[in-house]
């Protein structure tokens, strides 16, 4: 056992006369002051000019994003919208007449997405739950809008805030083995 | 110039009374908003911070080169503090007394500005004493006006109608009405020193004898605490005390109304920092040089004025600088201090001066 024992022996005589406390307390506070006025030592970051690095892994705000040919990645699964914990994205399927996707090996895209950004809490399941990868939380920290409805996010404003991800390229391997199958023998890569 | 001479004495009395008032209105108020500008910038830099920095006005774009550095500077700060004030709601909660809940504020700042009125803040310009009233019983009339200031936090405290205005309004009577014995005590032996109670006496005898500060320094310090005291300033600000009291006796007040306790507050300080500069600092003597004399020139007249002001700032930087040096005291300990401490220390600084005096 490790104790320190603090000494709380009375105070002297120039000790209570406050003096020793208001002479520190004078010396820390020129110090701080000179060092903020002429060296520049101040903390603080003047936000909207300046502003932190984002680590990686960061849950920001929730984007759609496109494949790297530029196509819309979601096939309308209706993953997310089931597991979103908040209720905050909506999806329209594009029905039975509606618009094929926009790529190959999809049979679907959404006719519209919406995420409303004023409900979403940022949990990061949608990412979690999309077999896609069509969804990402993305380094948007700071969302403000006017009024509530233009904090709905629709399916452009997402794609377009999304970019393009060319991460991982999930089905174009998978297309890539379809197409060997045509001929015969299969030629493995 | 000419033309005034042939005005009866009386006219050139009150013509020059009230120009003298209207331009130290002028500066006290102009003095009160930068006075808070200072605060915030000297409280942001002790802290680490940069302070307000951003308030540019549309004409900033036509300054060459300043422009940029005022705006860092926070130079425009106060016009917006200003406007916003006027802009506020004024709100009165329904369960307030009324009548004095209207009153409290204008109580508050009406002494507060009153004290300035015979501080000679210059010598002469022209033929003009830069005083607004040249009282025999200058420093009787300032400890009268002072003593009424605390009237209107107790009203504000008792017309706010709830729990921590009243509180705070209780906390300063006790703590202005003790301290302003040790403050009056402690200013008793520069009158057995002077022999006089009139402001511009004192100053003229600083200059020919030597700044009180060094003569009576146990009265300066008693009088600098009890200062900080008298205007609610941290280590002292036990009736505004925001982190227990939530904002004390103006808890329930907003916009000007709230603008004029604050405004009450610094006219404070800025009467405070001007008492002390006249007691004990030379008020606008300047020891050493050409300025410690009465001119009749315009210029040194002028520089008089520059350096009564330039003292006075000095102050005012001391009473914001120790505001982030001090925790706030326990309200037994301040009572503590004022009574057992610097009463009887005031009161023996009185003896030792008669005694000296009459030897």
């Amino acid at each position: 056992m490790s104790t320190k024992v603090v000494d709380r022996s009375p105070l002297t005589f120039y000790e209570r006369t406050y003096l020793p406390a208001i002479l520190g307390g004078l010396k820390v506070t020129a110090k701080h002051f000179a060092d903020t006025v002429f060296k520049g030592k101040s903390v603080t970051m003047q936000y909207p000019e300046e502003r932190w690095v984002v680590p990686e892994g960061y849950r920001g705000a929730p984007y759609l994003v496109k494949d790297q040919e530029g196509a819309t990645k979601c096939v309308s699964c209706q993953l997310c919208e089931f597991v979103c914990p908040p209720k905050a994205i909506r999806i329209t399927p594009p029905g039975a007449e509606g618009q094929p996707a926009d790529r190959h090996n999809a049979e679907k895209m959404p006719k519209e997405f919406e995420i409303n950004m004023l409900r979403c809490i940022f949990c990061g399941m949608c990412q979690e739950v999309c077999p896609e990868e069509a969804i990402f939380l993305q380094k948007d920290y700071s969302l403000t809008g006017e009024s509530r409805s233009e904090m709905v996010f629709n399916k452009e404003k997402l794609l377009k805030l999304g970019g393009t991800h060319a991460g991982i390229q999930k089905w174009k391997h998978k297309l890539e083995e379809a197409e060997t199958q045509e001929t015969f023998p299969v030629q493995t890569r | 110039m000419e033309s005034l001479q042939y005005l009866s004495p009386t006219t050139q009395f009150v013509l020059f009374s009230a120009l003298k008032i209207l331009v130290v209105f002028g500066v006290v108020m102009t003095g009160v908003a930068y006075a808070v500008l200072v605060e915030r910038k000297v409280s942001a830099w002790i802290q680490d911070r940069v302070g307000p920095n951003r308030t540019s006005p549309f004409f900033v774009d036509y300054i060459p080169v300043i422009g940029p550095f005022l705006v860092r500077l926070g130079i425009f700060q106060p016009m917006a503090d200003g406007l916003k004030f006027m802009l506020k709601e004024d709100f009165t909660p329904s369960y307030v007394r009324k009548i004095y809940f209207w009153l409290a504020p204008a109580i508050t700042v009406v002494p507060a500005l009153m004290t300035v009125a015979v501080i000679p803040f210059g010598s002469t310009l022209g033929s003009e004493k830069m005083v607004i009233a040249d009282l025999n019983v200058g420093i009787l009339y300032t400890f009268g006006i002072v003593s009424l200031g605390v009237y209107g936090i107790v009203l504000a405290g008792y017309a706010s109608n709830s729990k921590y205005p009243f509180l705070g309004g209780i906390r300063s009577s006790a703590q202005m009405i003790s301290y302003e014995i040790a403050m009056g005590l402690s200013v008793v032996p520069i009158f057995l020193l002077t022999e006089s109670l009139n402001l511009g006496d004192i100053v003229k005898y600083q200059a020919d004898h030597g700044w009180m500060i060094l003569k009576q320094p146990v009265a300066f310090v008693i009088f600098l605490i009890a200062a900080f005291a008298e205007t609610n300033r941290l280590p002292f600000d036990l009736p505004e005390s925001e982190t227990e009291l939530v904002g004390g006796y103006h808890t329930e007040y907003s916009s000007m109304k709230f603008a004029l306790f604050f405004l009450g507050e610094y006219a404070n300080m800025i009467a405070s920092s001007a008492m002390m500069v006249t007691l004990f600092c030379g008020g606008w003597t300047l020891p050493g040089t050409l300025l410690s004399t009465p001119s009749s020139s315009l210029l040194v007249g002028l520089l008089h004025i520059g350096v009564f002001l330039s003292k006075m700032a000095v102050f005012m930087i001391v009473f914001i600088w120790v505001r982030w040096m001090l925790p706030r005291f326990r309200y037994d300990q301040l009572m503590d201090i004022g009574w057992r401490r610097f009463i009887p220390v005031a009161l023996a600084n009185i003896l030792l001066t008669a005694v000296v005096v009459a030897l």
